[in-house]
């Protein structure tokens, strides 16, 4: 701290001298905040911490209302261990501010108990509408950053099932990734889609590129299957490797009547058969 | 052998941490040496607890270590929720029962995938259950 800054003098004293007060009234006025999503406990630990980091900072940096200053290095690592917890709870950037704003609240009234300076609450009234503006900026420009991505996942969505026609009367689809009930209705809609589009009676969905078939995997696949059948076409479930045929055992799904089987080619030689197509015999010479 | 010996907690609060489960219990068990099998079967069953962690415990948090004991290695997964807990884990266990619109197979499924599989519940008070599977 600089020399004769007597007043920056004086603040730190009182916050040192106050700590347990402070934060007790801190941890009450940013309990609201959290509506819940977070124990008293925890949020009472979160602050303390913070705000001895904080102190910290204020009684070392040089400059202490630089948060970019070395001494608060503990506090910026702080700050962003609660934003990432705050963000993985479903807190807004907006939440999160306020509660750390609160601070501010508490140290005035330990400043100027019973408010006998007028201004500095008219200045902390107004500090407050900055701190708002700030803030709306702020979430406006995530909200948006927020719409480009949601964007991206959906054209991702799209792009990611394509329905390949594979023959006269056989169209396949190869899925690749997490299936979700997103992505299963998507999946939906385009076979049956397809299946208008192009006339076909098969169809082929091939898993090859699912990492792991668990309940609601096989629960997407069934549905699709079923409404694929009710549309007449009869689906081959294709791409079963050996460690996903184990673990659908022993999950214990039932894959019933529905003909599944190793790989595209085995379940493209499957339709073709019961199109009528001869497979099995060699290639036929090119002359007429 | 030190990597991945310390735990690592993750919440499980959106579809998004469900997927995040699976490949972080996917990458750990191939760090630890588990066969393609195992690690699908213990991926597997991991999806389907984090999966009812979400959707039956109002969301809660996974804890994966790699547990060494009488010299084996494996892969630990531990699902904590503070939901309405069960008030009959036997039936729950049962195979196509569920209080979702499941096809009820996920936790007893999960305890076929899994070499060990604890679950500890109350009415109440949440649910704990832990599973293990070991490098063979």
């Amino acid at each position: 701290m600089p020399d004769g800054d007597v007043n920056g003098a004086r603040l730190v004293e009182l916050l040192t001298a106050r700590r347990e007060q402070l934060v007790t009234e801190w941890v009450e006025k940013a309990v609201p905040t959290v509506r819940g999503r977070l124990g008293e406990l925890e949020l009472r630990q979160e602050l303390g911490e913070l705000y001895e980091a904080l102190l910290g900072g204020v009684r070392d940096a040089r400059n202490p209302s630089d948060l970019h200053d070395d001494a608060f290095g503990e506090a910026r690592a702080l700050l962003a261990e609660i934003s990432r917890s705050r963000a993985r709870h479903g807190f807004t950037p907006w939440e999160t501010a306020v509660g750390l704003f609160a601070l501010k609240d508490v140290v005035l009234t330990a400043v100027d108990p019973g408010g006998r300076n007028a201004e500095y609450l008219a200045f902390l009234d107004f500090s407050r509408l900055l701190d708002a503006v700030g803030l709306f900026t702020f979430e406006t420009y995530t909200r948006a950053r927020e719409q480009v991505i949601n964007d991206q996942a959906e054209q991702l969505l799209e792009l990611a099932t394509p329905v390949v026609k594979l023959w006269e009367g056989v169209v396949a689809v190869p899925l690749v990734g997490t299936l979700d009930s997103a992505r299963t209705q998507v999946v939906m809609e385009k076979l049956l889609q397809a299946l208008v589009d192009t006339g076909s009676e098969h169809a082929i969905i091939d898993i090859t590129g699912v990492p792991a078939v668990d309940t609601q995997v096989a629960q997407h696949l069934l549905k699709t299957v079923v409404a694929a059948r009710l549309m007449g076409a009869e689906c081959i479930v294709s791409g079963i490797r050996p460690q996903i045929a184990q673990t659908i055992v022993a999950l214990g799904i039932e894959f019933g009547d529905i003909v599944t089987k190793a790989s595209l080619a085995d379940a493209l030689r499957h339709a073709l058969r019961s199109t009528g197509v001869q497979v099995d015999a060699p290639a036929p010479s090119l002359e007429a | 052998m030190t990597a991945g010996e310390e735990e690592q907690q993750l919440p499980i609060a959106s579809n998004d941490d469900v997927v995040r489960a699976r490949r972080l219990v996917r990458s750990l068990a191939q760090e630890c040496g588990l066969s393609l099998v195992d690690q699908t079967k213990l991926v597997t069953a991991v999806s389907e607890l984090a999966r009812n962690t979400l959707v039956h415990g109002g969301g809660g948090s996974m804890r994966v270590c790699c547990p060494q004991e009488r010299g084996r290695r494996g892969v630990r997964a531990v699902f904590e929720d503070s939901g309405p807990g069960m008030a009959d884990p036997e039936q729950a266990l049962t195979d196509g029962w569920t209080t979702g619109d499941g096809l009820g197979l996920g936790l007893g499924g999960a305890r076929r995938l899994a070499d060990h599989f604890e679950l500890e519940t109350a009415p109440g008070s949440g649910t704990r259950v832990t599973v293990t599977k070991w490098v063979r």
